[in-house]
């Protein structure tokens, strides 16, 4: 029986740890997911669950941590953001590399600098060719359904990559509201026992984690990976359905939202896609044919997806809440427009850069972008491929 | 926002409690069956800082998830930042402006960048150095906003504040009727100007 309950995504974050109740967290706090470890280690504290906490003395042995507690059989999981998940870097690839099912809890915050505290994707985009799987949230409540799923996609048999579930740094992390949640016994039902089939804890099958490779097997061993990234994707669909059977609650690679007859699309990640929703309804009132999609799994990309879904538009505003500094666009705007390109999807696609740093979206923002392209499509009105939107005049 | 949803701002400094008001504010609607949105902004903070914390309360679903320029109420629970901050921004003119001030309306008024729309003052300072001995003007703020903003039956708040009381400060039971006696306070100091 679903609980209805109020809580801010830390705390749906922490309270679906608790209910999964993994073997092992190190974890080394920073701003904004700081209260995620904290919560946990009351939960242990208060006996409510026996996780074994391990706190470390940086993020790069958190990240070691967890890679070295999986790899010895054990469920493993950590948090992190912004600054944190860099001074992780080179432990996620080892994590992709050595095929360790582990989860990482993100809470998006910009990286610096300017110094700032605040939400954009500039972390969790900066490790997006690490190999982890990354699964994006809306809201409180998508955090946590994506926090349960976590673990079954990871550990399948088909997959065995890291899963960072991902959230908006305080937009959704520090915000209270209303969020449905399962029953204890319902999760741990879901999660199931990990049961890995190699590990080095086994005395009897003894085997090598993170060995040297030489050139003659090491790009093999990097093909497998991509493929297993690749497989993920039915994996994260099949382990949805049966999500949906327990929750009610509907996922997929991404949402789409009064798409059907759209003319205009908008693709969008995180927190900002439910501004956009309401903008899409507000804009819908005046008879604009105006949609959204919310990507929700950006590791592994859905290209092929997407481009099927938009080829019946006329324009789509591809956004994206980090920079990178290429000057061709950012890295949705860039993977998207390869995909429609690849699927000879010819719209006119413009990418624009919002939210860096915590600079709010808004609805206002939403109605000026469809308004943009419906006169670029309408009028021939020329629009700037890859631009900014929400800078101060 | 929906149509038939209440947006709040509050203004105040860091250390207030605006942010725990707004958070408690969202608990208690939820606690009425409501769709509740509370969350802070955040930046560096500090103490005395400005600082600012909002709510969305409505009977559907919200998915907004944008700070609020357009708010149906405007809580100041510190006059002096009344001379800082532009707090009407975008405040409705068939909304409401609560300022904790000494003050009354009318003095008040002057300060508010011409809002034509309702000015409530409460002197959170004597309310609560009266009821609980000590100036914590959240409490009496957040019942000025409830009454104000009429978003929930007033017997219904004061059951479910008591209930959170009890629960948030189950370890010091006596600042638990000091607090409710806030609420009534508070009511009560409103009343004469919410019936008019």
């Amino acid at each position: 029986m679903a609980r209805k309950d109020r809580m801010s995504g830390n705390e749906a974050v922490a309270y679906a740890i608790k209910q999964i109740n993994p073997d092992v967290m190190p974890a080394f706090p920073i701003t904004p997911s700081t209260e995620i470890p904290q919560m946990v280690s009351n939960y242990i504290a208060n006996g409510q669950m026996d996780t074994e906490f391990i706190p470390v003395e940086s993020e790069h042995s958190s990240m070691s941590a967890t890679i070295g507690a999986e790899a010895a059989g054990a469920r493993s999981l950590t948090a992190t953001s912004s600054a944190g998940l860099a001074l992780m870097w080179e432990e996620l690839l080892l994590a992709a590399s050595n095929r360790m099912p582990c989860a990482l809890a993100l809470v998006n915050r910009t990286l610096s600098g300017p110094i700032n505290i605040n939400c954009d994707h500039s972390d969790g985009m900066g490790a997006r060719d690490t190999g982890w799987i990354q699964i994006y949230a809306e809201s409180n409540q998508e955090v946590y359904d994506n926090f349960i799923q976590a673990y079954p996609i990871a550990e399948d048999p088909r997959v065995h990559l890291p899963i960072m579930i991902c959230q908006d740094g305080f937009i959704t992390s520090h915000a209270v509201m209303n969020i449905e949640l399962l029953e204890d016994g319902e999760v741990k039902d879901f999660v199931g026992e990990y049961e890995p089939e190699e590990f080095l804890l086994n005395p009897g099958k003894p085997i090598a984690v993170g060995p040297y490779s030489v050139s003659n097997y090491a790009m093999e061993a990097r093909k497998n990976q991509e493929e297993a990234l690749e497989r993920s994707k039915e994996v994260i669909l099949e382990v949805a359905k049966k999500y949906e059977a327990l929750s009610g609650r509907k996922y997929g690679l991404f949402e789409e939202y009064r798409t059907e007859d759209a003319d205009y699309i908008m693709v969008i990640i995180g927190s900002a896609a439910g501004t956009a929703k309401q903008a899409v309804d507000d804009l819908r009132e005046q008879g604009k044919k105006v949609g959204v999609i919310k990507l929700r799994v950006f590791r592994p990309f859905p290209a092929d997806e997407l481009a099927e879904a938009l080829k019946n538009c006329k324009a789509v505003a591809i956004m994206d809440r980090t920079e990178s500094y290429n000057g061709n666009g950012g890295p949705l705007g860039s993977e998207i427009t390869a995909g429609l390109f690849r699927n000879k999807v010819m719209i006119e696609a413009v990418n624009y850069i919002y939210g860096l740093a915590g600079r709010d979206f808004t609805v206002t923002d939403v109605y000026d972008i469809f308004a943009e392209l419906q006169d670029a499509i309408e009028n021939g009105t020329k629009v700037e491929q890859f631009k900014y939107i929400g800078l101060r005049k | 926002m929906s149509k038939n949803g209440l947006e709040i701002r509050w203004h105040g400094r860091g250390g207030q409690g605006a942010k725990t008001a707004a958070l408690l504010l969202a608990d208690v609607a939820f606690k009425t069956g409501a769709y509740v949105q509370g969350f802070p902004e955040y930046g560096p903070e500090r103490m005395g800082a400005p600082i600012t914390a909002f709510n969305r309360i409505s009977n559907e679903e919200i998915r907004v998830h944008s700070n609020i320029y357009t708010p149906d109420l405007v809580v100041v629970v510190d006059e002096t930042l009344l001379v800082s901050v532009d707090v009407t921004a975008g405040l409705k003119e068939e909304g409401a402006i609560i300022v904790n001030t000494p003050k009354s309306a009318d003095e008040i008024r002057p300060f508010l960048n011409g809002y034509k729309g309702r000015v409530y003052t409460l002197d959170a300072r004597v309310i609560s150095e009266e009821a609980l001995g000590k100036y914590f003007p959240n409490s009496p703020m957040l019942a000025a906003a409830v009454a104000v903003s009429k978003v929930m039956d007033w017997d219904q708040f004061i059951k479910e504040m008591r209930a959170s009381y009890e629960h948030k400060f189950a370890k010091k039971p006596e600042v638990i009727d000091g607090n409710m006696k806030a609420l009534t306070m508070t009511y009560e100091a409103l009343a004469a100007d919410l019936c008019s």
